[in-house]
């Protein structure tokens, strides 16, 4: 005999079904549990934290004892506007666009190849050959070169081998830039921060020429137009939103780090040391924050310009 | 005129930038033999093992490792339960103030570390909150999350959302559906992406000189020794530990996740 038809709906079995037809009827209480942790402890930690530095910003310290005053004022800021301040400012102004360029100029082939020629095995090689390096450890990325600028390091050895120390001693002594040695110098610190930041370059950049479509190409060629001619009127214009989403990281890094211009350089102060000195060794948090407003305020007009230009649809 | 090949230059140029990424950390590799420890000649004058056995009995290294592993631990698995929630939510349903969630959880790694730093320096001398432990995991996790999100998602996009209705169908209930169907399927990319957070907690230095009161992490007591060097192939030895600590996880994380469209670390 055929058993009565089971009912179309099973029985709930306990809570755990119980729970799961609340969430049917509701998804929006779903919703809210899943989100809000997350939300609290991002809100709380990191939105928190950065109304404090906002705060702390707006306060200033007593000249004479030092005690952060607690009171609004705008007195901080107007102390970023001191010359040795703004000079700290415009020098790391300086350092992130060159580093900018920089990372770009190398970057360009390494893209270009990983996105227009490099096929099935060489394409992963590529990959991770940009990858290894993004991740890998910053601190011993920046120690390798401090060992390889040193004064009695690789590079100086290498000079002397291929008896290039003139050219060397020559790049070294131009004012301004030069030093004592690679270490010391500008040079270094620069070429320290091209190395540390290239990969965010070359990954955006990369992406951007994936989607350059090959017909195009073809197209410009098939008009007559040179290989300079397709680079600079069809594949650069293309890539353009790509270089400037990895520009975007390029220059915000470079503003924001304190480490590097610490270990490689001259002593002369960066945005990201100024902020770490004044509220250790100074204990001048309000000054310290007003300075780290400054890389903000910079970024979100660089994306301002960065999103007309199209580069979030790059990322 | 267009062709399929590279051209030589090309080729070179892209070899020459790729060999510029990659030789420099041999170096470190070379120095931690070196017989030379008061300065950086090169080439070095001698080559010993003798470092490794010194690095070993220095008892200032150990403290730092046990709490570098502890912090990068913790801030993994707090960023994985969080990172996970978020992304489900995300990725389920469209919502008022989507954007700028995803904005949100983006900023702690997009803003450059020192303003990371300061905003929780800041925070903490607000409320008179103690360095601690604690302080510095508070500010691992927060930036860890945007990893573990971004691997999750990735995830969740490729997963079709009939297998999930489909369970529903065959009388599963919620928690049922996340334990047999949900949380298999997104294994090897939640575990790609605290392979991820561990790394990048590990070896995190700019955020952790502002969290960190008198304790010191791994990275801390490198930059120290960075400044002011002492036995300076013992530091090597340490940065070889920490490169390698950081350089198995990410390839581990590349193999758990290259067969999909998505791989891990695309965006760091």
């Amino acid at each position: 005999m055929i058993p009565a038809a089971a009912p179309a709906i099973l029985a709930e079995r306990g809570l755990a079904d119980r729970l799961t037809a609340i969430f049917w009827r509701r998804p929006r209480l779903l919703l809210g549990i899943l989100l809000a942790p997350p939300l609290i402890w991002l809100g709380l930690v990191y939105l928190g934290s950065l109304a404090a530095l906002l705060l702390q910003s707006f306060y200033s310290i007593d000249e004479f004892s030092g005690v952060v005053k607690q009171e609004f004022t705008l007195k901080t800021y107007a102390e970023l506007f001191r010359a040795q301040n703004l000079d700290i400012i415009i020098r790391t102004l300086l350092m992130s666009a060159a580093v900018t360029l920089g990372c770009a100029i190398i970057a360009f082939p390494i893209a270009y190849y990983a996105a227009r020629f490099a096929k099935g095995r060489w394409k992963a090689v590529f990959y991770l050959g940009v990858m290894l390096p993004l991740w890998s450890s910053y601190l011993v990325k920046v120690y390798a070169w401090k060992l390889i600028l040193a004064k009695e390091g690789i590079i100086t050895w290498a000079a002397d081998a291929l008896h290039l120390s003139m050219v060397l001693n020559a790049v070294l002594s131009i004012p301004g830039i030069g030093g004592n040695s690679l270490s010391t110098s500008w040079i270094g610190t620069f070429l320290v921060f091209v190395y540390i930041w290239l990969p965010y370059m070359i990954l955006p950049m990369q992406a951007a020429l994936e989607r350059v479509p090959n017909s195009m190409l073809e197209a410009s060629a098939d008009l007559g137009a040179s290989r300079s001619q397709t680079f600079r009127t069809v594949v650069f214009p293309l890539a353009l939103p790509g270089i400037i989403a990895g520009s975007i990281f390029t220059f915000s890094l470079t503003m924001g780090d304190y480490i590097i211009p610490q270990i490689v350089g001259t002593s002369a102060r960066f945005i990201g040391l100024a902020v770490y000195q004044l509220q250790g060794t100074a204990g001048n948090i309000p000054l310290a924050a007003a300075f780290a407003v400054v890389p903000i305020v910079i970024m979100l007009l660089y994306l301002t310009v960065a999103k007309r230009m199209g580069a979030f649809d790059a990322l | 005129m267009h062709s399929d090949r590279a051209s030589i230059g090309l080729r070179l140029s892209a070899t020459a930038g790729l060999l510029f990424l990659h030789l420099p950390i041999l170096v470190v590799f070379l120095y931690a033999f070196t017989t030379e420890e008061k300065s950086y000649a090169f080439p070095p004058p001698g080559l010993t093992t003798q470092w490794f056995a010194v690095a070993w009995n220095r008892a200032d290294i150990w403290p730092p490792l046990y709490l570098s592993l502890w912090v990068a631990s913790v801030s993994t698995l707090l960023a994985l339960i969080l990172g996970t929630l978020v992304s489900a939510a995300m990725v389920q349903s469209r919502f008022f103030g989507r954007d700028q969630i995803s904005l949100l959880i983006l900023l702690p790694i997009a803003l450059p570390g020192v303003i990371t730093g300061m905003s929780l320096r800041s925070a903490f001398s607000i409320m008179d909150i103690p360095f601690s432990t604690l302080t510095i995991i508070l500010g691992h996790a927060t930036f860890c999350i945007v990893i573990v999100y971004n691997n999750a998602v990735a995830r969740f996009r490729r997963l079709s959302g009939g297998i999930l209705e489909a369970s529903a169908d065959l009388g599963a209930n919620s928690f049922q559906t996340f334990r047999h169907v949900l949380l298999p399927n997104l294994g090897s990319a939640l575990l790609a992406g605290g392979m991820l957070a561990f790394a990048l907690s590990f070896d995190e230095v700019i955020v952790t000189t502002f969290t960190a009161g008198q304790q010191s992490t791994l990275p801390i007591w490198m930059l120290q020794e960075l400044v002011r060097p002492r036995e300076r192939p013992v530091t090597n030895v340490v940065a070889i530990v920490v490169f390698l600590a950081t350089f198995f996880p990410i390839l581990i994380a590349y193999y758990l996740t290259r067969d999909g469209a998505e791989t891990a670390g695309s965006g760091k």
